[in-house]
């Protein structure tokens, strides 16, 4: 629903920090879904301790991957927002109907 | 040294490259360029050696284990028949691209940050094809992806940032679909290993979630690969990016990040149905024709090219969707091919670029008089990418269409002889008005371009007149292995999970 919601916003905006917005709401979503298919009823922090139950573990793994994700999302963000602002110092315009130099 | 820690070497050099170049590039000048030519020159002479070694391998296939876990736990990297097939080929081109800019990039500034981006997204592109785990999969994917949004936006000026805006956002979004796919096969299989996953899809019954997956992955490589539906943002990313950057893009990029990784998924994880046999062959078919009719009415050159890359990935995919032997033999033999040449034609653009300071077609003419070889070379290409009987593309094209006509389906390779028609005559067009007719005045006083730059195109050159020798029995071991790595489909978790345990 959330991924949804970031692909409306990419897809429909005509700005391009709205866009940006919308690349990072799908990220969250889909960081999201990825850390709650680890997610268990009544687990707790995967942390090998003594006189623990390790049944009832969350899965670290999604934990894992999705820190490496995040990290990857904030690099795609850094760049891009960075060349909106360049976009915003040639063009003078955050509209993307305005930003059209390329045709075809 | 053991034969198999050849394997991450694919991934430290350029790493250690891009950490370098960066590094000590601002103080001492012209060591980036030091750099940049041993490390290209080091990936391309391990390649060629690795590709050797796995003859002599058992099962012709090298698993190595990073920190010594085995395969379902730790994160390995495996090297078979395609994935060396691929490595040589990226890292031929990226040896001569890299020579090519050593001259090329002299009107940018800041070549150690080029050198730097360029490393970084070689070192992608290898991760990509050695991994043997699919989350390594995707960072590597985001690693050579992020690389070439900012090669992209390069020369800064409006037209790139708008084009590398539209590439981030567009592959930003591939990546998510991507990710999505492998969240869901975590959550099916709960694994990542692709060889491991392969083995659990493979008796698990009900599988619901693979064709939602398949579709999610589809989207995702499709992107990446600019197939018709979802190629919006090639025609404008490509010819914006430095000239040798478009050859990288064009040549391997698409190659690796989607075609590679779409068989990978498809044959060796999922399995190859038919239903998704038949999607990729009609997306191919539609590419070739769609991108070819596109590619005709444009006068921007390296646009027309960018056009044309697109129509030859339709080739690729097609001859891969058939899932023949002789078809997939075709695909991948095509696919090599056109890196080759359309290198060449993105680097003969920008040399016509760099000496003529312009890449319309109504601006230029007559520079076949005053840049003899580029004109020669170009004239090579296109002979190639059109696919006149001597070059490389003649024979990859043939197979393609006799791999069509074996299975029935002669619509498609009417359409293929379709294509490679109006690709003939988009070809003849360049030609006739940047290298014969009238030399406009102001062009008068043009040269050829320097030794570095000539050095590359006449090497592609050459490679694309010969290309048809690999065909011959004693060469051909570099094409079967990839392609029975391909037709084995998901019997490869066995092999690869057997050779991990023994190595």
């Amino acid at each position: 629903m959330l991924f949804c919601v970031g692909l409306y916003g990419v897809l429909r905006k005509r700005n391009i920090i709205k866009m940006i917005v919308g690349l990072g709401i799908m990220e969250y979503a889909m960081n999201l879904f990825f850390v709650l298919l680890g997610y268990r009823f009544h687990g707790r922090a995967p942390i090998d301790a003594k006189y623990q139950d390790i049944l009832n573990m969350v899965d670290p793994l999604p934990q894992a991957l999705v820190l490496t994700s995040i990290v990857i999302g904030l690099a795609v963000t850094a760049l891009i927002i960075s060349i909106a602002i360049r976009i915003y110092e040639k063009y003078g315009t955050f509209d993307i109907t305005k930003i059209k130099k390329l045709k075809g | 040294m053991k034969a198999i820690n050849i394997i991450p070497l694919f991934v430290i050099i350029p790493l250690a490259a891009a950490f370098l170049t960066s590094l000590v590039g601002r103080l001492i000048r012209r060591s980036s360029e030091v750099i940049i030519f041993i490390t290209s020159l080091a990936l391309l002479g391990s390649s060629l050696y690795a590709r050797v070694l796995l003859n002599s391998v058992p099962g012709k296939i090298l698993v190595y284990k990073i920190g010594g876990w085995m395969p379902p736990f730790g994160i390995c990297m495996v090297m078979d028949g395609l994935s060396s097939f691929m490595l040589v080929t990226v890292n031929l081109i990226a040896f001569f691209v890299a020579v090519y800019s050593l001259s090329y990039m002299n009107q940018y500034t800041d070549k150690p940050k080029f050198f730097t981006l360029f490393s970084l997204m070689v070192c992608g592109m290898n991760g990509v094809i050695i991994t043997g785990d699919l989350f390594n999969l995707y960072v590597f994917l985001e690693i050579a992806s992020i690389a070439s949004y900012a090669l992209v936006a390069f020369g800064t000026e409006a037209e790139e940032l708008e084009a590398s805006f539209k590439y981030a956002i567009m592959g930003s979004v591939a990546s998510a679909f991507i990710f999505i796919g492998i969240a869901f096969l975590y959550s099916f299989t709960s694994t990542l290993n692709m060889a491991d996953m392969a083995r659990i899809l493979a008796y698990k019954q009900n599988a619901w979630v693979i064709p939602f997956v398949g579709v999610l992955f589809l989207m995702g490589f499709g992107l990446k690969s600019a197939l018709v539906p979802f190629h919006a943002w090639l025609p404008d990313a490509h010819p914006s990016a430095p000239a040798s950057i478009s050859a990288m893009l064009s040549g391997v990029l698409i190659k690796t990040l989607g075609v590679y990784a779409l068989i990978r998924v498809f044959f060796n994880i999922i399995g190859s149905t038919h239903g998704y046999l038949t999607v990729l062959m009609f997306l191919g078919v539609i590419s070739m024709l769609v991108a070819v009719v596109l590619a005709l009415s444009q006068w921007d050159l390296k646009r027309l090219l960018a056009y044309h890359s697109i129509s030859q990935i339709g080739y690729v995919v097609l001859g891969i969707g058939l899932g023949t032997p002789l078809g997939v033999l075709g695909g991948l033999f095509h696919l090599f091919n056109h890196s080759v040449f359309k290198s060449l034609l993105f680097l003969n653009s920008g040399s016509v670029d760099y000496a003529a300071g312009t890449r319309d077609l109504k601006e230029t003419g007559g520079l076949g008089k005053l840049m003899p070889v580029t004109a020669k070379t170009n004239l090579v290409a296109s002979m190639a990418i059109a696919g006149i009987p001597p070059f490389n593309g003649f024979f990859s094209k043939a197979i393609i269409i006799i791999a069509c006509l074996q299975k029935g389906f002669t619509g498609y390779a009417i359409c293929a002889v379709i294509g490679s028609i109006l690709t003939l005559a988009s070809f003849m067009k360049v030609q006739k008005f940047v290298f014969l007719g009238e030399i406009k005045d102001k062009l008068k006083n043009i040269k050829e371009v320097p030794f570095a730059m000539l050095f590359s195109v006449v090497c592609l050159a050459i490679i694309c007149v010969l290309g048809g020798l690999m065909l011959l029995p004693s060469l051909r071991f570099f094409l079967d292995d990839a392609v029975s790595v391909v037709l084995k489909g998901t019997s490869y978790a066995g092999v690869v999970l057997e050779a991990a345990s023994r190595q």
